[in-house]
């Protein structure tokens, strides 16, 4: 009967013990989307590390051979030692364009992790204490909800006195503190009615070690997937809010939404000034995207078989 | 029914009242107030004071909210800092614009959303399938304002197929009656009026309409790929009934209720990408109005707009979780 | 007299991308004799769902692999078009699935749902399509038939839509019905309701009845013949007697032997079959139930067991009192 051990045993191997993160991981690595999105958004990240290495220039660097040549009808194309010409104030296009990657990935990042951050905890407190606690947070949360979250974004930066990356930033991030706080508390409300939480409460676990022990690792995996997706729509929200005169007033700091916003009057002078850096966006957007559409999917216990 | 529609209107109110708390509240928390904010540079701080009394942001805050609120239920929502007019007046005045274009996006985006992202589904891992399902992920990531600027240089500028921007040509001898141009045309018998209106219309809703068309796709096809699944469609296949009665009694029908809440969500989103639009074709709506609102920091016009698109936008919902109870017999209207 | 329908050697795959063919139905092969009710029995997972499912071609459209003859009267159902399918199905061979609330559509009327079948096949107006349709409801014992037209799916009880579903399924007097588990989603007492009505409608009407269960309960009061399924192949058939007499398979055994009787000794533990379809070894190579059997020989881990036709089907190297 040896042999019908072995195989019994080599078959639950095969089936059984692969925990849903290891899962998740396996199903990630056979998805092209996964792929594709991760490969952008690793370039991205590259190339935001390594830019203060592969920039030729500083970013509020004025150069005057290239001042010089810019006419109201004609700003300087590819000169040696400037590979991508000028932009629209005599500085270097193509520096620019590698260092903006730093400034997007900072206010995509931070915005998002407060958002986050903020968002998580009020969830996680609505969602363990219930009742009164729950219902105001909840509603106030529904409030800013209730605001098309361009439009609170907007209002929020415009109030400000002098629209800086910080205003940018705590523009964003508020508008994503009460989706995160809505999706946490529900994915919270929906453990607490779990088995494992009714059994670790029945063997008198504490209620704050069941919420950060139990609760909340389990929550986690549609947080993951919606601060992924919320990169994207953070990025895009600030080059928005650049385009309307909210964004960084700092000339020596390049941002590729800025430089989008600020390259729409050189539309018919010189379009690479605003294409590349739109296409840099879309490309970012697109990777974050890509890869939260993967990383939901992949979570999704209704997707393993 | 009508019950359940006061009683949710009645809801509407405290939200409303949350929000303009809210924004009151961020408004004065800023350093130096809303003076400051006005003044930006200039500010000194007896020009701050100096302006803190004239517009009576010297008194304790609520005080200024009762007062506020005493104004805003008479429909009083103060004047604008830039024109001086009430700015209801000036709201107005931009509101048939922005709807005459928000309807146009809505329209192009439900209209090729919905059969798209149908097909999409039933194509389901065909070319046309894996293109539709490229194009919306693309089509969200493209900056608004980018796009609009895009259309406006190719199909403008270089080919001058459609006015660059503007609501209508100058030249054009328009009788205004309800400030919807396209449809004062038509109510006038002004039919160049019309089609001019139309003309410099359609880039703009279609540069609005992308994101609510890319997500409406999305959301339709996998509705429909879930309604395809389940088992009533396995049900109503076993019956023998033809592919046409399956699809149309059986599949759409259901899937078609996801997407009417995402209809509605995203017309409230609409307001936010209309001051988007507008400010690269320079229509004058209500985008337009906030736009300047922010230059210029003018925050009665920014409060106005601000609650009045949160109004919109639970207005809108409400409608779709009435038109759910129509399409839905298991929703219960109480 | 010849068969109703006759399934032959029946094969179905699931096939993923970038993944071994799972085999759910592994050459499957039955007939049913007009008016005659079969049983197809076995746990989850033994493929009696798919085998029902591949007959009215209701499998999903891509991702699996049907071969095989399926025929009806003679006629060859795998070579129809779907439209000539489409025609058959509702009409001559129609089915009752297992979980009745999804199994009806929840925005349209019950009445419409009977009355699409009446209009599709029987070429009524809408009007005398309705007239039938409370008939149809009266006869499976629907109270106040007339009123449950206009009612919508979730207005009903659990046992009422199953009774609407087998209206439903039987409206155009089929001359085979498939029930695939249409008791086990429904409260015990409501399921010997249903069993009944199912037994005196395909009695009135002639129509035969391919059921499929889990339950041998179900099985002792309905069946005529019985199929015992076990990894998507079938181990044994007989008259329902027979195999209740004497169940030779020790899988049949053993699932008989996991039923508690009453004229048991009290306190009599029952005998559960140890293990669960995830042991199953491969159908080419050794006999897939050998891991959980407590008759398993040397030999039933490496060769096949071949069928044996003798008064009855079986397929088993070692069957239950043999010598």
């Amino acid at each position: 009967m040896t042999s019908l051990l072995t195989r019994r045993r080599d078959k639950i191997d095969d089936l059984g013990g692969r925990s849903l993160t290891a899962d998740a991981l396996i199903r990630l690595r056979r998805n092209p989307v996964a792929i594709v999105g991760a490969v952008i958004v690793g370039l991205f990240v590259l190339v935001s590390i390594f830019a203060p290495l592969l920039a030729p220039h500083g970013p509020a660097e004025v150069f005057p051979e290239l001042q010089r040549n810019l006419r109201p009808d004609s700003i300087p194309g590819a000169l040696p030692g400037f590979p991508l010409g000028s932009d629209q104030n005599g500085r270097d296009f193509f520096s620019r364009l590698l260092l903006a990657s730093r400034q997007t990935l900072f206010v995509g990042v931070f915005a998002t992790l407060i958002g986050l951050v903020f968002g998580v905890l009020i969830g996680a407190i609505a969602g363990a204490f219930g009742g009164w606690v729950d219902t105001v947070l909840m509603r106030v949360t529904d409030v800013l909800l209730s605001i098309p979250s361009l439009l609170l974004a907007i209002s929020i930066a415009a109030l400000a006195a002098r629209p800086s990356q910080t205003t940018v930033i705590i523009a964003v991030a508020l508008v994503n503190v009460p989706i995160f706080a809505r999706l946490l508390r529900g994915a919270m409300l929906a453990q607490r009615e779990s088995d494992h939480v009714l059994a670790a409460t029945s063997l008198g676990v504490r209620r704050g070690a069941i919420v950060v022990r139990h609760m909340l690792p389990n929550a986690m995996g549609p947080v993951i997937v919606q601060a992924t997706l919320t990169l994207a729509t953070s990025i895009l929200d600030a080059a928005a809010l650049s385009f309307l005169g909210l964004g960084d007033g700092d000339p020596a700091r390049a941002e590729w939404g800025l430089m989008l916003a600020n390259a729409q009057s050189y539309l018919d002078v010189r379009p690479a000034l605003a294409f590349y850096p739109a296409i840099a966006i879309i490309l970012v957007a697109l990777g974050f995207t890509l890869l939260g559409e993967a990383l939901r999917e992949a979570l999704d216990p209704k997707g393993r078989r | 029914m009508l019950r359940f529609i006061v009683r949710r209107l009645i809801q509407v109110v405290p939200t409303l009242l949350l929000l303009s708390v809210l924004l009151f509240a961020w408004l004065r928390s800023l350093p130096g107030g809303p003076a400051a904010a006005l003044l930006g540079d200039k500010a000194t701080p007896e020009k701050i004071a100096e302006l803190n009394t004239v517009l009576g942001l010297d008194q304790p805050i609520p005080v200024q909210y009762v007062k506020f609120l005493g104004r805003a239920i008479t429909g009083d929502f103060g004047n604008s800092l830039i024109t001086g007019e009430p700015v209801t007046t000036e709201i107005a005045r931009a509101l048939p614009a922005t709807i005459e274009l928000s309807v146009a996006a809505l329209l192009i985006a439900v209209v090729l959303g919905i059969p798209l992202g149908y097909l999409a589904a039933r194509y389901r891992g065909r070319p046309l399938d894996t293109t539709t399902i490229i194009g919306t992920l693309v089509g969200v990531a493209v900056p608004v304002f980018f796009l609009g600027y895009l259309l406006k240089q190719w199909f403008a500028v270089d080919l001058g197929w459609f006015p660059p921007s503007g609501r209508q040509a100058v030249d054009i001898e328009a009788t205004h009656v309800t400030g919807f141009a396209v449809l004062d045309g038509l109510l006038t018998r002004e039919f160049d009026a019309s089609w001019d209106a139309l003309t410099h219309l359609v880039l703009p809703a279609i540069a609005l309409a992308t994101i609510p068309l890319a997500v409406i796709v999305r959301i339709t096809r996998a509705s429909v790929l879930d309604v395809m699944g389940s088992d009533f469609v396995r049900t109503a296949n076993s019956k023998g009934l033809a592919p046409g009665t399956v699809r149309q009694r059986h599949v759409l029908r259901n899937a078609l209720l996801p997407v009417s809440t995402t209809i509605g969500l995203q017309t409230g989103l609409l307001l936010a990408g209309a001051v988007l639009t507008e400010k690269v074709f320079v229509w004058g709506g209500l985008g337009t109005l906030l736009a300047q609102a922010i230059e210029r920091r003018d925050y009665p016009r920014l409060q106005a707009v601000v609650l009045l698109g949160a109004l919109v936008y639970v207005l809108v919902n409400l409608l779709v979780d009435l038109s759910y109870a129509i399409i839905d017999p298991r929703v219960r209207v109480r | 007299m010849s068969a109703l329908l006759e399934v032959e050697d029946l094969k179905v795959a699931f096939t993923r991308r970038g993944e071994p063919d799972s085999v759910a139905v592994d050459g499957v092969s039955f007939d049913v004799q007009p008016g005659e009710i079969v049983g197809l029995v076995g746990e989850s997972g033994c493929g009696k769902s798919v085998t029902s499912l591949a007959i009215m071609r209701l499998l999903p459209e891509r991702g699996n692999r049907v071969t095989g003859s399926i025929r009806m009267d003679g006629d060859e159902l795998t070579a129809l078009s779907d439209g000539q399918l489409r025609e058959r199905r509702g009409r001559d061979l129609s089915m009752i699935f297992q979980d009745p609330l999804s199994s009806l559509n929840p925005v349209i009327t019950v009445g419409l749902q009977i009355t699409e079948v009446l209009t599709r096949h029987r070429g009524m107006d809408k009007k005398a399509a309705r007239a039938e349709a409370v008939e149809l409801l009266d006869r499976v014992g629907i109270p106040d038939p007339r009123r449950r037209l206009d009612a919508y799916p979730h207005q009903l009880s659990g046992g009422m839509r199953q009774r609407a579903l087998i209206a439903i399924a039987l409206a155009c007097s089929p001359r085979l019905l498939i029930a695939d588990e249409p008791t086990t989603a429904l409260d015990v007492t409501i399921q010997a309701q249903i069993l009944d009505l199912l037994k005196q409608l395909v009695a009135e009407t002639g129509t035969a009845l391919v059921m499929i269960t889990h339950d041998l309960g179900v099985v002792a009061g309905l069946c005529d013949r019985v199929n015992v399924l076990y990894g998507g192949r079938i181990v044994e058939r007989a008259e329902r007697h027979e195999l209740f007499r004497a169940p030779r398979h020790p899988y049949t055994h053993g699932l008989l032997g996991s039923i508690p009787r009453l004229d048991g000794p009290p306190g009599e533990d029952l005998a559960a079959i140890k293990g669960s379809v995830n042991d199953n070894l491969p159908w080419t190579s050794a006999c897939a139930f050998a891991p959980r059997c407590p008759n398993a020989l040397e030999v039933c881990t490496s060769v096949t067991p071949a069928p044996v036709e003798d008064g009855r089907f079986l397929r088993c190297h070692n069957p239950v009192g043999a010598s």
